[in-house]
């Protein structure tokens, strides 16, 4: 059978699928993070050696990386969708846009502030200005400037083609988080912040993180996706399906009354 | 030419215009701005004179010793070069040891001791159990700082194991 996947490229015909995804992703993320976080705990040594003699502390790891992981590959996310987007013209690629950039931020953000609780007891200090802390707290700002910008335009269509330049300039800084610690020669990269490898890691470890990572993943999807149906909603409020969706759901609600009335006030809103 | 290829060229221009400003600033980090300098660096006179920066390297083993007041440390930073004497007041966090990397922030005194106001821990990208790494090498690192933490002796030796 052959699946016409452009069909899926319109709102109407992807509010539905979306609605039945959602769940799915959601209860698969929550088993995965729940078997990372037990792995994590009990599975994993309790404290490291070597060169790297780090205590119990060290299992902020099993947070940590897969957001920050979540944080570089969600903006590659935003920026792809925001391109398809100009290219296009295609509404849906811009709604999917706007509804990764607040899980993007989140992740960003998680990131930073583990980073801050894992630097305090090993480092000896919550924040340094190390070239891979700066370059991911302009990312922050980045997911924050496409939110702040998309919402500061009131024509939801100017604004989208605005926010997605903004998110396709911001891409400059994903090889830059990279390369602030992963530069060819080590002497050129002085940075707090150690190298990222995945070679010299206990494979228990490797285990929760990656478990872990992937839980993240199907969380940003399951996100998205009931992100994006609000903004479905809002964008084609004025549309008949939608009206007639509403309108059937408040003749089965028994406070059907209340949503009529309530109803007008949302009239306007854009997104 | 329709207007969808257009706009794809233009995209494909920003997306090249981008992955050439990265390129740029890369190298210009690489060679601009450095978070700390080598003592190799600092011996070579790269580093400032009149401001604050970082020196960045390993703790020379058998050269962590306290002075008389038990709160200075005094330790030597390497980078297999060269080495920079350490001085510095305040705790120590708790991954530094001889052996270990540290980044430490100050300026440098006309006698060539560094003076630093912070020192921080720096570690490598290996999550290795201690059974599986050099046991030894663990227990020296951890005997080093809880020796240094705990009790020096007053005349400001230098730690032997």
């Amino acid at each position: 059978m052959k699946i016409n996947w452009f069909k899926y490229a319109a709102p109407t015909a992807f509010y539905p699928v979306a609605g039945r995804l959602v769940p799915v992703f959601g209860f698969a993320a929550l088993a995965l993070v729940l078997f990372a976080l037990y792995w994590g705990f009990f599975e994993t040594p309790e404290r490291l050696g070597g060169t790297n003699p780090q205590k119990e502390y060290y299992r902020i790891i099993f947070i940590h990386v897969p957001s920050a992981w979540m944080s570089m590959w969600l903006y590659l996310v935003l920026a792809a969708w925001s391109a398809v987007g100009l290219v296009f013209n295609t509404r849906l690629s811009f709604m999917m846009a706007n509804a990764v950039a607040p899980t993007g931020a989140i992740f960003t953000f998680l990131a930073l502030w583990t980073g801050a609780f894992w630097g305090r007891p090993s480092w000896g200090t919550y924040w340094d200005w190390d070239p891979r802390l700066t370059s991911e707290l302009i990312l922050f700002f980045l997911y924050i400037g496409f939110m702040a910008l998309h919402s500061a335009i009131d024509d939801s269509r100017r604004a989208d083609r605005a926010a997605a330049l903004l998110a396709i300039v911001g891409l400059v800084m994903l090889p830059i988080i990279y390369w602030s610690i992963n530069c060819p020669d080590p002497n050129n990269c002085a940075a707090l912040h150690q190298r990222s490898s995945l070679t010299d890691i206990e494979s228990n470890i490797l285990t929760a993180m990656l478990v872990m990572t992937l839980g993240f993943w199907l969380y940003s999807f399951a996100a998205a996706f009931a992100r994006l149906r609000n903004i479905i909603l809002l964008r084609e409020q004025d549309n008949a399906w939608v009206r007639k969706m509403v309108d059937a759901a408040e003749g089965t609600s028994p406070r059907g009354a209340a949503g009529v009335g309530g109803r007008p006030a949302n009239r306007g809103v854009s997104v | 030419m329709k207007a969808r290829q257009k706009r794809l060229i233009f995209v494909g221009v920003a997306v090249v215009g981008v992955g050439i400003a990265a390129t740029l600033a890369l190298s210009a980090l690489n060679s601009n701005i450095a978070y700390f300098f080598s003592p190799s660096q600092v011996h070579a006179g790269e580093h400032p004179t009149d401001a604050v920066f970082r020196v960045g390297g390993l703790v020379v083993e058998n050269t962590l010793n306290r002075q008389e007041d038990g709160l200075t440390v005094r330790f030597d930073v390497t980078d297999n070069a060269q080495t920079v004497p350490v001085s510095y007041t305040g705790i120590l966090p708790d991954l530094f040891g001889e052996g270990q990397g540290v980044v430490a922030k100050g300026r440098i005194g006309e006698d060539g001791v560094f003076y630093a106001d912070q020192v921080l821990a720096k570690h490598d990208e290996s999550y290795m159990p201690p059974e599986v790494e050099d046991t030894l090498q663990t227990v020296h690192a951890k005997g080093v700082v809880e020796t240094a933490v705990q009790s020096m002796p007053a005349t400001g030796n230098t730690v032997t194991q």
